[in-house]
């Protein structure tokens, strides 16, 4: 029981940065761009939500909610910034979409690794946030609710950034299904030339997708450095994470709702092996696991060919109105 | 003679001295058009006259390099969609415009300004609304993906009026349709006329223009030719304006004294993946020097002849003979079971213009060269391939069939639907064949184009080859070929001499009926 539990608990954690990651990247593909940058992006937000935080705790001389206030800023601007790079070259300059992603994605990992190295130096070789700053992204108290047995640890013990997650996922459901942009966003994804022709800016739709989807791939890598690592710089911290988010929006099927319980399976197959660890079967097979759940998923939406289901029928197509 | 009151004549759209260039072609050279309120007005031209592209300046797709606009007398900027909504302005594209995920709804009010929350409940009644009162029968929650061409059309008709559309363009509508819709859309365009819309037309369909227009204004290779009253107008007389030069519009049929069998097709039955008989027991020859048409409703298994005698189809049952000469014998080689490329390995002179030009029959992104040597590359025993050859092909093509493109090196896809199956057919028929089998050749082309395809296929009838003509339309059917099968359900219903044959007992049997000698079918 008490294993089942601390799983769970630690499946919710290792969930959440793969929940906002997954959640960002439903948003850009929705729009009609695949953006596989995604572990760029999220390096790039790691090492500027640690920035962020380290800079505010020096220029305020304190740490807690300012230094949490500054670490969220700077993640969302730097990884949209990295949505940006991406928007610039396929809407604008028509580049093609895989591999700018790719090259993104190489890209946002040595800018993170760089700057967390010149991060360290200036710090004085080594850089850490203060205790108050750690607290801050602690596991939060909810009084008696967090004393409720078995169900006070299972859902009210986390910190802020889990329901935060939990809340951009039914936010985006309801904005993607609900409202007439949700609606115009999808139109753009599906069928530029649809969209375009009805009227709905494309190129503006794609843009804001990108560099919303890139601000929330920042605070899923500023969720790796700050939450998982505790405030200090690894050089590591995101570790395939990005590519484990691309997986999963296929395994949750383009929808941010069934994405909630799917990164949560995803993040307990990826800590399974401390939790219940089988005798001779050594970590890396565990690590396989989410891609082979992801693979036998694409196997499932292919023979079911649903057309809800299933990948935009834009994404990966720039779109150019005068084009004959 | 009695004075009549003249009304007073409003133009709602007057476009003049409209340009428009792609790149280094021409699209559009010194374009007028005006449409009055209330009328009908076809836009007539053959493929790549610059119909379309004329409508896409007037809906914002494009914008024209030179040229003004002035819708209402105002003079107009259309530099976008959203710009030409504003002027009431409604297109439906020949590929319609519709997410297919989405519901009929949200199509039709797909970015247009409201609420942020969709009430999907509001939202059907209120396309009800509208969609009774034009006569369309809709269901505002069907998905695209299930809905039919005809009920697509539908939604998109409604989509151009729920935006309060009093001037519609309709591009190529009918291409799709059956006679019956063709007939309802007809109906549903006189409503809106009565209701002082203005309807644009586009069409390349004579029958058409001379059913439901007022005027007609005729364009040729992007330049402007006239318009004229459409009472004043014959078939040949606007036949003349496309084309430019006065065309025959009777095809020809040769006699050929000297037939040999060429197929011969005994018992043939395949089955679907559902187990149902798409072939039935289908027992024919085809001999050299003559058309052999085939006519049927679509999906009478029209697709899995074609396919099962090429090999690309399974076959349940039967035998597909084919006598010709294999390894310099000449003999009767059994073309079941085997690949196509088995099939053109044994030497068998076979050549199939498929249905799907651009989905079977070239590659779209490949050049004029490289779709010519896919071909014949196999024949090519060097590593490298050669390209001089298929290229030589390729500019003797181009000659030949006056195939319009800047060169020999321009994407298939560039090119308009007549071009394309001129390349197709063009190719096929340099394979020197004994057999040549096309589907549907002339669908979605122009008369010149058609017309020059019908010639391509009576010099093959000539030479010797056995031609096998699915067709759709049952009066080019009759009119080119020599014998004509009726297939229904996938069995053969008759083999007639379409001379002696009247329309209707063909259609009565394309309907299922057996051949009957006193309906006025004579069986060959």
């Amino acid at each position: 029981m008490n294993t089942a539990i601390n799983l769970m608990n630690a499946a919710i954690l290792a969930g959440t940065p793969l929940l906002l990651a997954t959640c960002g990247e439903i948003l850009t593909e929705k729009s009609g761009s695949l953006n596989l940058g995604v572990e760029g992006m999220m390096y790039m937000g790691a090492v500027a939500g640690l920035a962020g935080a380290w800079y505010a705790e020096q220029w305020f001389r304190q740490g807690g909610i300012l230094a949490v206030l500054f670490a969220v800023l700077f993640a969302f601007v730097v990884g949209a910034l990295g949505g940006l790079i991406y928007a610039v070259l396929t809407v604008s300059l028509r580049a093609n979409q895989n591999v700018t992603g790719l090259t993104l994605a190489i890209f946002g990992t040595g800018f993170g690794k760089f700057f967390g190295e010149i991060l360290g130096l200036k710090a004085g070789g080594f850089v850490s946030v203060n205790a108050a700053t750690k607290g801050a992204f602690g596991n939060i108290k909810m009084g008696a609710l967090s004393d409720i047995p078995i169900l006070g640890t299972i859902l009210f013990k986390y910190n802020w950034m889990v329901y935060f997650a939990l809340l951009v996922a039914f936010v985006m459901g309801w904005f993607l299904n609900k409202t007439r942009k949700g609606l115009s966003l999808r139109a753009v994804g599906e069928s530029p030339g649809t969209a375009d022709s009805a009227g709905i800016n494309v190129t503006r739709y794609r843009y804001v997708a990108a560099l919303t989807g890139g601000g929330l791939c920042g605070l899923a890598g500023m969720y790796m450095s700050m939450v998982s690592q505790k405030g200090i710089w690894v050089h590591d911290c995101v570790s395939g994470y990005g590519w484990l988010a691309i997986a999963l929006v296929i395994f949750s099927t383009w929808s941010p709702m069934r994405a909630i319980y799917s990164s949560i399976i995803f993040g307990g197959l990826t800590v399974m092996y401390m939790y219940v660890p089988i005798p001779g079967l050594p970590a890396a097979i565990y690590m396989m696991f989410p891609y082979i759940a992801t693979i036998v998923v694409l196997i499932i939406t292919s023979i079911w060919q649903s057309k809800e289901h299933a990948q935009p029928a834009g994404t990966g197509l720039n779109y150019f109105r005068e084009e004959r | 003679m009695q004075e009549i009151q003249q009304p007073v004549v409003e133009n709602v759209v007057e476009m003049t001295h409209i340009c428009k260039n792609f790149g280094t072609v021409q699209a559009l050279k010194d374009v007028h058009l005006e449409l009055r309120k209330g009328e009908i007005l076809s836009l007539l031209g053959e493929n790549g006259s610059g119909k379309t592209t004329l409508m896409n300046v007037l809906s914002g797709i494009y914008f024209p390099d030179l040229g003004d606009i002035r819708v209402k007398g105002v003079p107009a900027s259309i530099c976008e969609p959203a710009d030409a909504f504003g002027l009431n302005i409604g297109m439906v594209h020949q590929h319609y415009k519709l997410v297919e995920v989405f519901t009929a709804a949200e199509n039709i009010v797909l970015g247009l300004p409201g609420g942020t929350h969709v009430n999907r409940r509001a939202l059907s009644k209120l396309v009800k609304e509208i969609a009774d009162r034009y006569g369309f029968n809709i269901n505002p929650d069907k998905k695209i993906y299930d809905m039919s061409i005809s009920e697509k059309q539908t939604v998109e008709i409604v989509k151009a009026l729920y935006r309060g559309a009093d001037i519609l363009i309709l591009d190529e509508p009918t291409a799709v349709l059956t006679p019956q819709e063709t007939e309802k859309l007809f109906d549903i365009m006189r409503a809106m006329k009565a209701d002082n819309k203005s309807i644009i037309l586009i069409t390349h369909k004579l029958n058409e223009v001379l059913a439901v227009s007022d005027r007609v204004t005729v364009l040729r290779k992007g330049e402007y030719i006239d318009t004229v009253d459409t009472k004043d107008a014959s078939v040949q007389s606007l036949t003349d304006m496309m084309v430019g030069r006065s065309v025959t519009l009777e095809i020809d049929r040769p006699i050929i004294a000297d037939k040999k069998p060429v197929l011969r097709i005994t018992s043939l039955t395949c089955v679907s993946p559902e187990k149902a008989r798409t072939l039935n027991d289908v027992t024919f020859e085809a001999y050299g020097g003559e058309i052999l048409g085939i006519a049927g409703i679509s999906g009478s298994g029209q697709r899995e002849l074609c396919e099962a005698i090429t090999g690309l189809h399974p076959i349940a049952g039967g035998s597909v003979l084919y006598q010709g000469f294999v390894d310099g014998f000449e003999v009767e080689e059994n073309l079941v079971g085997k690949t196509p490329n088995e099939i053109t390995k044994r030497g068998v002179a076979l050549a199939f213009v498929p249905e799907d030009r651009l989905g079977m029959g070239l590659v779209p992104s490949l050049d004029m060269v490289d779709n010519i040597m896919l071909k014949s590359y196999r024949k090519n025993k060097s590593f490298f391939v050669d390209r001089k050859k298929p290229q030589k092909v390729a500019e003797r093509l181009v000659r030949d069939l006056e195939i319009v493109t800047p060169d020999v090196f321009t994407p298939i896809r560039k090119l308009s639907g007549g071009n394309v199956q001129k390349v197709l057919v063009g190719r096929e028929i340099d394979s020197e064949p004994r057999l040549l089998i096309v589907a549907y050749p002339v669908r979605g082309l122009d008369i010149n184009s058609s017309y020059t395809i019908y010639r391509l296929l009576n010099e093959e009838k000539e030479k010797g080859v056995a031609v096998m003509f699915i067709g759709e339309d049952l009066d080019v059917l009759m009119e080119i070929s020599d014998r004509l099968l009726i297939l229904s359900g996938g069995r053969v219903m008759g083999i007639v001499d379409p001379r002696r044959s009247s329309k209707q007992a063909i259609g009565l049997m394309m309907l299922g009926h057996e051949i009957e000698k006193k309906e006025g079918a004579a069986a060959v």
